[in-house]
């Protein structure tokens, strides 16, 4: 369970460019919960993630996970619960090493002079063949000549090699052709389903906001503008969702990138 | 030139370039995995020579070494505290450390910039008597030489091999994916550099110790020496080459680069041209590529202005 409390980040305080990315932000996240996050470029949407991460300190309130306050925690002493997915499917992995190296990295087991063994090996290659992109064979290839779909779909499996307590999703296919999109968004949902995962999703896809998981937010101007889950958000369509936002909002939204889907 | 005085060159060469191979050694782990370019290396080397010396002036030639490690792995992790927990950019931190180095390196020496290990006893005296009689005793300090690059190098492949090791090279790589594998990429960084430092220490103190004698500023312009034979030893091992083969290109690049500077030197070149030589080495091997992809630019540019057209 991931609980945050009235928390603020604002970036460039003081000065003219002072940008609130985070304004008390509350949110309640149950075990199991699939959550789609939506919202205009700005909105907050990757903010809130960074602070779940611990990119940055948040000026204003905590972020318990499990009951435990995690807010001062730093970066990597809170990977081991948070898996994370960005648009850049160069992010997750390192370019100049092999799809085992990087496995290896992300199983982390054993000691620090531990090395990677066969059984270890077995584990990697019946691993990466339930992604079905043939990456199996590939193993000491370096990830840098991977295409960004694969590389997207190892850093899923990377970040979900031991289930981490919450997934978080950055538009993690946007960058990715059609069919590949397709194939790792599949893919997504197994994972999330086979290991029960806590998930958090931020699409531009409004239709698939509705269509993928059991509640979905809507982000804007650094905060949560409103939250819909069970019957309500069961009867809702993507011109509905419009319809809200302008009335929450009081204007139109004025992404076309939104729109359009 | 008869083959003796040839085969002398050679072994000349092959002696200055495993010295100088352990200090290759040193940035193939910090430049080429870490992707640190550490500027310390200069003084580090020389602070390993000091350490080196003083201790076999003290009469522990033997001890020498690991102490001479030990001064470069604390010079190391100075540098990497500098630039991992408080916010020095790394360039810096490695030339701050260089500079205070310096004056580390006259403080230990009593204010002499240049020592003696004549009458000491050294780990290549050491050596020779323990060789004397064998048909390898010409060749005790090639020897000594070749056992510690070929230890240094073995050990850094095997190394580079464990979690911590896979865990470095990630950290030159991304280092965001470190820190999503729960690693703190702080604490990769000061051990990469605590090793590869030792590394340079070991290699002032061999120098010192084969040259007999001890100098300030024999450390200068070291970073540029070794990161050419570097560049060198990647042309012939690149980045796809596995680990041992790519470490063993590093101490080839090396050498290499001491044979032509032996062959420059044949040729009437000046001594102090060395470090001139490696800095060019240095820029034509970085600027090469970049360079290499702008021709086709300039061809059409000149082209285009030829046809009168706007370039």
């Amino acid at each position: 369970m991931l609980e945050m409390t009235e928390v603020s980040k604002t970036f460039h305080a003081g000065t003219s460019d002072a940008k609130k990315a985070l304004d008390r932000v509350s949110l309640r996240v149950e075990d199991g919960d699939f959550v789609s996050i939506i919202g205009a470029n700005g909105a907050g949407k990757s903010t809130l993630f960074n602070a779940i991460c611990g990119s940055f300190l948040p000026d204003a309130g905590s972020i318990r996970m499990d009951g435990e306050d995690i807010t001062l925690l730093p970066e990597h002493r809170r990977a081991r619960r948070i898996g994370r997915l960005f648009q850049d499917p160069m992010r997750g992995t390192a370019p100049d090493m092999s799809i085992e190296e990087n496995l290896a990295l992300a199983a982390g087991n054993g000691g620090w002079l531990s090395r990677v063994g066969a059984a270890d090996r077995r584990a990697f290659r019946e691993r990466l063949s339930l992604l079905g992109m043939g990456l199996e064979d590939r193993m000491k290839q370096q990830v840098g000549l991977l295409s960004g779909g694969q590389r997207q779909a190892l850093t899923l499996l990377m970040a979900t090699y031991h289930p981490p307590k919450i997934l978080l999703l950055d538009e993690h296919t946007a960058a990715l052709d059609p069919g590949t999109a397709e194939k790792v968004l599949a893919m997504t949902r197994d994972i999330v389903e086979k290991n029960r995962l806590t998930c958090l999703m931020i699409t531009h896809n409004m239709q698939s906001a509705l269509d993928l998981g059991n509640r979905t937010l809507m982000m804007h101007q650094g905060r949560i503008l409103f939250d819909t889950r069970g019957e309500e958000r069961a009867r809702l369509t993507v011109d509905d969702l419009l319809e809200k936002f302008r009335q929450l909002n009081g204007a139109r939204l004025d992404n076309d990138r939104m729109l359009l889907n | 030139m008869s083959i003796d005085k040839w085969l002398g060159l050679g072994q000349t060469a092959l002696e200055l370039g495993l010295v100088n191979g352990l200090t290759v050694l040193a940035l193939f782990l910090s430049y080429s995995m870490l992707n640190v370019c550490d500027l310390s290396t200069d003084g580090c080397f020389t602070l390993g020579a000091a350490v080196g010396t003083l201790t076999a002036l003290a009469g522990y030639p033997l001890l020498s070494l690991p102490a001479a490690m030990l001064a470069g792995s604390v010079s190391g992790f100075v540098t990497a505290a500098l630039q991992t927990r408080m916010g020095v950019q790394s360039l810096l931190a490695g030339i701050v450390v260089n500079t205070a180095i310096y004056s580390l390196n006259m403080a230990l020496t009593g204010n002499r910039s240049t020592l003696s290990l004549i009458k000491a006893p050294t780990v290549f005296s050491m050596a020779r008597d323990a060789l004397k009689g064998t048909p390898l005793a010409g060749q005790y300090a090639l020897l000594v030489l070749l056992a510690a690059a070929a230890l240094a190098a073995v050990f850094l492949c095997l190394f580079l091999r464990t979690r911590l090791g896979l865990a470095i090279r990630a950290t030159g790589s991304n280092a965001d994916m470190v820190r999503s594998s729960s690693i703190n990429p702080a604490f990769t960084t000061t051990v990469g550099l605590c090793l590869s430092n030792a590394l340079t220490g070991l290699s002032g103190c061999l120098m010192a110790q084969q040259q007999k004698s001890f100098d300030v500023n024999m450390g200068q312009g070291m970073v540029t020496v070794a990161l050419a034979s570097l560049l060198i030893g990647g042309v012939f091992f690149g980045k796809n080459r596995s680990i041992p083969l790519r470490a063993a290109g590093t101490l080839l690049g090396a050498f290499l680069f001491r044979l032509v500077y032996m062959l420059a030197l044949r040729l009437n070149m000046p001594a102090f041209m060395l470090k001139a030589v490696s800095a060019a080495i240095v820029v034509i091997a970085i600027s090469g590529p970049y360079l290499k992809s702008q021709i086709p630019v300039l061809i059409r540019r000149g082209r285009a202005a030829g046809k009168g057209g706007t370039a």
